[in-house]
């Protein structure tokens, strides 16, 4: 395995730890050039005095894809299963609602998840009930992995009452306080400061109020995009989470694009996930369209998390294939924006080749090596050329259900025919959740005024209208409360 | 704190500095570093990060060195903390209380001296209580700190160094004050007079004021922003017929406005006068201290006011 390469091993050494494996070689203090240039083309620290926390990056950045379908890790037949439901359920239930909406079931703002799958799946199902997931307005998927019911959530996007916050919260606020769902949340980077918050109760009660799981410390696991790295409380979060070792993971969904905005417009350096070693955490970029990768990561930085070692940065590299919202006419991805011709990469690629190995005097020897080199070149201007002439194409191409689907049939873990079955009691889910929705009725009248508050009269003021203080067994610290 | 282990405290200076005004002196000690937790200057971070621990069953306190830095987190305190309970339908309760000094301090220019009594009271999903005795201040902030919901606690720079008489009552450990119920500070006939904070001790001084003229002031101490205490003012202003609204905030869309309101929809026959509005001037805090002191409210002011509502002769204008 190439030394560029990303794969499972462990990509974070402990932090206290000088000595790593060759993967992750700390720095003496007094690095020499030689070294720190050698960690600086593997993407390690750019700082010499940041030896332990590694930036990490994938194959995708590397550009070396052959080894990756070679690196990825075995699942079990039943995972490999799991995880493809899972991401079909995903994208034929944001299918549906695009339809629906279309239809004027559905209003408001509607974000829809297609392309993205890989990372909900990849991570969401390695967590258990307990572990907390926090996402923006884009989190319908985030709902049905962590296991809110198809239909609570098509009739909360119906705005019905039996929807899974009874139509008060919409498709932006999606809470499922069994499923520990914290939340939909509209502003972006509101949800980043909860989830660790989320993630200091796990462990204050582990430590303060002594209740341990069986497991470790809970894990909370925050979603949220490419545009939000920008945002103060990102930083803000980065720096407390490791400050206090909290057990969080914070996913960067990078699709590219903030609604119209793209990444490599508003960012000064656009690789996030040098982000976190810069506040002492390790940074992981990760191929977002390859639930198998995402996986692998998901349970290194998860297992990690739980053993108390803190928190990391994963950006997965990933793809909206709709756009922002079903309002978002979607002008600024339109295919051949910045097309250039095949035959000119092509022509300028022959050029580069010809005029470098004329200068080298390769031509004499070696046109072994020269045609190798030649054919890369070219690889890597194809590359150029598919990103520059069609973003759309070029990551429809990468879908990672057809990868995922493409996996299991290789690998023969299931027939064609099973993984059709499953797309077919998928189908048929999300019908039936449909079906329950229309016919579920909306909230009464009444519930208007309902929920402000958990207790509205305050805690001053007992169920009996009475003030609590007088209550005299208040002071015993027996009184109902 | 001691009740109950799931209650902290986080804030900026609160544990090793012992509080920026010295109120969690000695908590660090007595609690530990695990639940008083002195925070990096970040306060959007920190209050999401209280909000967080309250969605997931802990019940933070979060210290705002002034209210006026909760602006950079009001995004948390209204967002996150106040709409929850409703956006996911009663499953998701925020027992979370944000307090700190609110209002003007003095010399502390226009950055440190906002009330935010009337933004924080224009939400719905939010408690607003503002203390001003000592009483008031243990037994509204153990109630807060039980309530299951978000609290927010306008405390006042300068009454933290002020005494009070307080009852063997109060001492009790158990302590509490109903949220939402007004407190008669003193009895009256002729005038209402409303205050919060600070200003219910001016209003105080001015009913001792108006006493030696024959004007038999009634102060109501609200104690408890949101929810209003709408009966009880009401009920004054049936007694006596004349309202003077006193509060140290600006004067537009402020508390005075929500209380007149209050009274014209409830007891509007009731009324012998329009109601009066003593509020801070409508410009940010100045510095220098004579034009501080014509920018908030002083007790000849509320006086004024109280005799204008008894429609004696008083010159409009106030004098520095």
């Amino acid at each position: 395995m190439a030394a560029t390469s990303f794969t499972a091993a462990k990509f974070l050494a402990p932090v206290a730890a000088r000595s790593g494996g060759e993967r992750a070689p700390p720095l003496p203090a007094g690095a020499s050039s030689s070294s720190f240039a050698r960690a600086m083309r593997r993407g390690g620290a750019h700082h010499p005095r940041l030896r332990t926390a590694l930036a990490v990056s994938s194959d995708v950045l590397a550009g070396n894809k052959a080894q990756a379908a070679a690196a990825n890790p075995a699942v079990t037949r039943e995972e490999a299963l799991e995880l493809y439901e899972d991401m079909v359920l995903g994208r034929v239930f944001e299918d549906m609602c695009a339809q629906m909406y279309y239809r004027g079931k559905m209003f408001g703002f509607v974000h829809l998840y297609n392309g993205q799958e890989a990372v909900s799946t990849g991570f969401i199902k390695y967590l258990n009930q307990a572990d907390c997931v926090v996402s923006t307005y884009r989190d319908h998927v985030h709902a049905l992995s962590k296991g809110v019911p198809a239909r609570s959530v098509m009739a909360e996007l119906f705005g019905k009452a039996t929807g899974c916050c009874r139509g008060q919260g919409g498709s932006m606020h999606m809470f499922s306080a069994p499923h520990n769902l914290l939340g939909g949340f509209a502003f972006i980077g509101e949800g980043i400061p909860v989830a660790t918050g989320a993630a200091f109760a796990a462990k204050y009660r582990h430590e303060v109020l002594k209740q341990s799981g069986p497991d470790g410390l809970d894990v909370t696991v925050a979603f949220f995009g490419d545009g939000t790295c920008n945002n103060g409380q990102f930083f803000e979060c980065l720096n407390m989470a490791q400050l206090w070792k909290l057990p969080i993971i914070f996913v960067v969904e990078n699709n590219l694009w903030a609604i119209g905005m793209s990444h490599l417009r508003a960012t000064s350096d656009p690789e996030i996930f040098k982000k976190g070693p810069a506040f002492g955490m390790p940074g992981v970029h990760v191929d977002g369209m390859d639930v198998l990768k995402v996986r692998e990561v998901a349970k290194e930085a998860i297992d990690r998390a739980r053993r108390g070692e803190g928190p990391t940065l994963v950006e997965c590299e990933t793809y909206r294939f709709r756009g922002h919202s079903l309002a978002d006419p979607d002008e600024l991805r339109k295919p051949g924006k910045d097309y250039f011709p095949v035959s000119f990469y092509f022509f300028a690629s022959l050029v580069k080749f010809l005029v470098l190995t004329r200068l080298s005097g390769e031509m004499e020897n070696g046109i072994k090596a020269s045609l190798a080199k030649f054919v890369a070149m070219l690889k890597m201007a194809s590359n150029i050329v598919l990103m520059k002439t069609d973003e759309k194409s070029h990551y429809a191409a990468r879908d990672p259900i057809t990868a995922l689907k493409k996996y299991i049939i290789e690998e023969n873990l299931a027939t064609e025919s099973e993984l059709k079955s499953i797309e077919k009691k998928i189908e048929d889910v999300v019908e039936e959740a449909v079906e329950f929705a229309d016919a579920s009725p909306h909230p009464p009248r009444s519930q208007l005024l309902e929920n402000v508050f958990a207790d509205p009269k305050g805690f001053g003021i007992g169920p009996d209208g009475k003030y609590r203080c007088e209550d005299p067994k208040f002071t015993q610290g027996t009184a109902q409360v | 704190m001691s009740a109950d282990p799931s209650v902290f405290l986080m804030g900026e200076e609160v544990g090793e500095y012992q509080g920026a005004y010295k109120i969690s002196k000695g908590l660090l000690d007595k609690y530990g570093p695990d639940r008083v937790l002195d925070t990096p200057i970040t306060e959007a971070g920190f209050t999401g990060i209280g909000v967080g621990a309250a969605y997931h069953g802990l019940r933070p306190i979060v210290e705002f060195m002034t209210f006026n830095f909760s602006m950079q987190a009001i995004d948390h305190i209204i967002n996150s903390a106040a709409k929850s309970n409703y956006m996911s339908a009663g499953q998701i309760s925020v027992p979370i209380v944000f307090r700190g000094p609110n209002g003007a301090a003095a010399g502390v220019g226009a950055q440190h001296s906002q009330c935010y009594a009337a933004w924080y009271a224009h939400v719905p999903g939010l408690k607003v209580l503002a203390p001003y005795s000592a009483e008031d201040a243990r037994g509204l902030l153990k109630a807060a700190i039980r309530d299951p919901d978000p609290v927010v606690f306008l405390e006042n720079e300068l009454l933290y160094g002020e005494s009070f008489p307080v009852s063997a009552e109060v001492l009790d450990s158990s302590f509490c004050l109903p949220i939402g119920k007004a407190k008669i500070e003193r009895q009256g006939k002729d005038v209402t007079i409303t205050a919060f904070s600070k200003m219910v001790g001016y209003a105080l001084q001015a009913a001792d004021i108006l006493a030696k003229e024959g004007i038999s002031a009634e102060v109501i101490n609200l104690r408890s922003i949101r929810p209003l205490d709408r009966a009880a003012i009401n009920a004054s202003v049936r007694k006596t017929n004349r309202l003077v609204t006193v509060e140290e905030g600006f004067p537009q869309h402020g508390i005075g406005a929500e209380i007149c309101m209050s009274v014209v929809e409830d007891s509007f026959a009731y009324l012998d006068a329009p109601v009066e509005r003593i509020a801070g001037a409508d410009v940010p805090m100045p510095y220098a201290a004579n034009l501080e002191r014509m920018a908030v409210p002083q007790v000849d002011d509320i006086v004024r006011a109280a005799k204008r509502a008894c429609y004696r002769t008083v010159p409009m204008a106030a004098t520095a």
